[in-house]
């Protein structure tokens, strides 16, 4: 399979590690030449440093894992002066910049610095974060918030703006029209799903944060179908398929759902060379 | 480009004491005669393996591999020795396989052991199966002239794996504590440590966490292997992801081995 079309931007192919299971992407080039892939979608960063939740932050499920990292990451500016150079050393394809913040002022201001960044394609913003100013509920899953978030983003990009979706809601179409009619270029879908497990032994949540974001190829169907639903009612939108995707065929099938190109998570974790064997088998 | 995803064959996976198995994998082979090419061909790698370092190991119908630690290697026979404890299924179900059948396991994971210029008296000690890395190290060491000393902890004697039994043949001094008392002092590690009166310059550790917590408290330098859950195990997801007095550390990938004075719990 050929090079894709994102609206107008273009990548080699439509594989593209998801973001949180790559890291900023330089160190997985020991073990194969990572700029044969798409595009990468770093690790989702904010305006801080953050250190993240406590251990344990993984529990295992059938067909797929929960995690709870809790968005550790360096913050924005060490993610521009040390990260991406790092990557730029080793990847010339454009990058997606994954982007979290807690109020709208912090995803403005992220936005705003890396927008400048050389070789950044595109922009995706991770919605699936709580905010603050709104008693904690997630931004992704209330249409008016959504709509709000990404129009005063939306004014300070120059790079395309994309929404990554999340799952837990019981409308998809009606978040990505929040999405869209705020001024989102393109949707991302889908994030994790809100999941949990206890500890036979103990009684207790496995994860220390007590819940985490589920994936794997057990949510597969259900990316397809919200991929699907949101490609019936956006003829046009550029789409990024994300959500369980594990071989070629399901790069195939997600791209039939409606999916331009196709973000691959989990698989990721347990066989580090998946991509490069995806774009091999396409 | 490294390849570290091979497909090792099991010899041996039994039994060894109440709650421990064996587990000796070969492979990848050599090319040269074998018509076998269920097995990787790509041999050098052996020979980076550290002492303190794992292996992910993928466990078919379990989504997410098993991180155990090496326990011995021998790069010539293209062998690698492990022992596990049954925690939960994935375990359970590593222990009903048998001779035979391959394992995909991802390989040379970790940062493993360092052997500092200058210690003279090193001391190593292990809790149940957290002692496992701590075999080759005792190797190792004595590889390269300097001649450790052993405390090894259990529960009870029936634990026991036999590694103390193997050191002393090779004649590298070992003790034993049990919390019940059944076999050497009664107690914990830290317990040997005061009742011999060992004298050590450095010392390397690898159990369960109280233990470690303890040995904190040891009073030089020292080298630290912790344990927990993964999601890959090669540096990618930072399910494992620690602070430190260095900052954030990945358990995976900047360790599983820090040194005493990084660690901050």
């Amino acid at each position: 399979m050929g090079r894709v079309k994102l609206g107008d931007l273009e990548l080699q192919n439509p594989v593209i590690p998801a973001s949180g299971c790559f890291g900023y992407g330089y160190e997985m080039n020991e073990f194969y030449p990572i700029d044969i892939l798409g595009s990468i979608s770093f690790k989702g960063t904010t305006k801080e440093p953050r250190a993240g939740n406590p251990l344990p932050r993984v529990a295992e499920c059938s067909s797929g894992l929960i995690n709870s990292v809790g968005l550790q990451n360096p913050g924005i500016d060490a993610v521009i002066s040390r990260e991406l150079p790092r990557l730029r050393e080793v990847f010339h394809q454009p990058i997606i910049a994954n982007i979290s913040g807690f109020s709208t002022d912090e995803y403005r201001e992220c936005c705003e610095k890396i927008t400048r960044e050389e070789q950044i394609g595109l922009i995706e913003l991770n919605v699936s974060c709580p905010n603050v100013h709104g008693g904690g509920m997630s931004f992704g899953t209330d249409p008016d918030v959504l709509e709000s978030l990404v129009r005063e983003v939306k004014g300070v990009c120059t790079v395309p703006l994309y929404v990554k979706l999340t799952p837990n809601v019981g409308d998809i179409v009606r978040m990505a029209k929040a999405a869209v009619d705020g001024g989102a270029d393109g949707l991302c879908l889908i994030n994790t799903l809100l999941g949990m497990r206890f500890d036979l032994n103990t009684g207790k949540p496995v994860i220390a944060n007590v819940m985490g974001g589920f994936s794997g190829p057990a949510i597969f169907p259900v990316a397809l179908r919200m991929v699907y639903q949101v490609r019936q009612a956006f003829p046009t939108l550029p789409i990024i398929g994300c959500g369980g995707v594990a071989s070629a065929n399901d790069v195939k099938e997600m791209m039939m759902a409606g999916a331009n190109a196709v973000e691959i998570g989990s698989a990721n974790l347990i066989n580090p060379y998946i991509c490069k064997e995806i774009i091999e088998a396409l | 480009m490294k390849d570290i995803r091979k497909f090792l064959r099991i010899e041996e996976n039994r039994k060894v004491s109440d709650r421990t198995f064996f587990l000796r994998l070969r492979g990848p082979e050599r090319k040269s005669n074998h018509e076998d090419n269920l097995c990787d061909t790509d041999f050098p790698l052996w020979e980076n393996f550290r002492a303190g370092q794992f292996v992910n190991i993928a466990i078919p119908g379990k989504y997410l591999r098993r991180p155990i630690s090496v326990s011995r290697y021998f790069p010539k026979e293209g062998e690698i020795h492990l022992y596990y404890n049954i925690a939960g299924e994935g375990t359970r179900e590593l222990s009903e396989m048998k001779p035979g059948e391959m394992l995909d396991i991802l390989l040379d994971l970790g940062n493993g052991f360092s052997i500092p210029e200058g210690i003279k008296k090193p001391l190593l000690l292990g809790g149940g199966i957290g002692a496992a890395p701590l075999f080759q190290l005792a190797y190792d060491l004595m590889g390269s002239g300097v001649k450790p000393q052993v405390v090894l902890g259990y529960n009870t004697s029936g634990e026991s794996w036999g590694m103390e039994k193997a050191l002393q043949e090779s004649g590298i001094t070992s003790f034993i504590a049990t919390v019940d008392g059944s076999e050497g002092t009664k107690g914990f590690v830290t317990d040997v440590i005061r009742e011999k009166n060992l004298d050590y310059d450095y010392f390397y550790a690898c159990g369960p966490m109280p233990m470690l917590k303890a040995l904190m408290n040891l009073p030089t330098e020292g080298e630290l292997s912790l344990e927990c859950k993964m999601g890959c195990g090669f540096g990618a997801c930072m399910c494992c992801s620690m602070e430190t007095a260095n900052g954030p550390r990945r358990i995976c990938k900047d360790g599983p081995v820090f040194k005493k004075s990084e660690l901050k719990f």
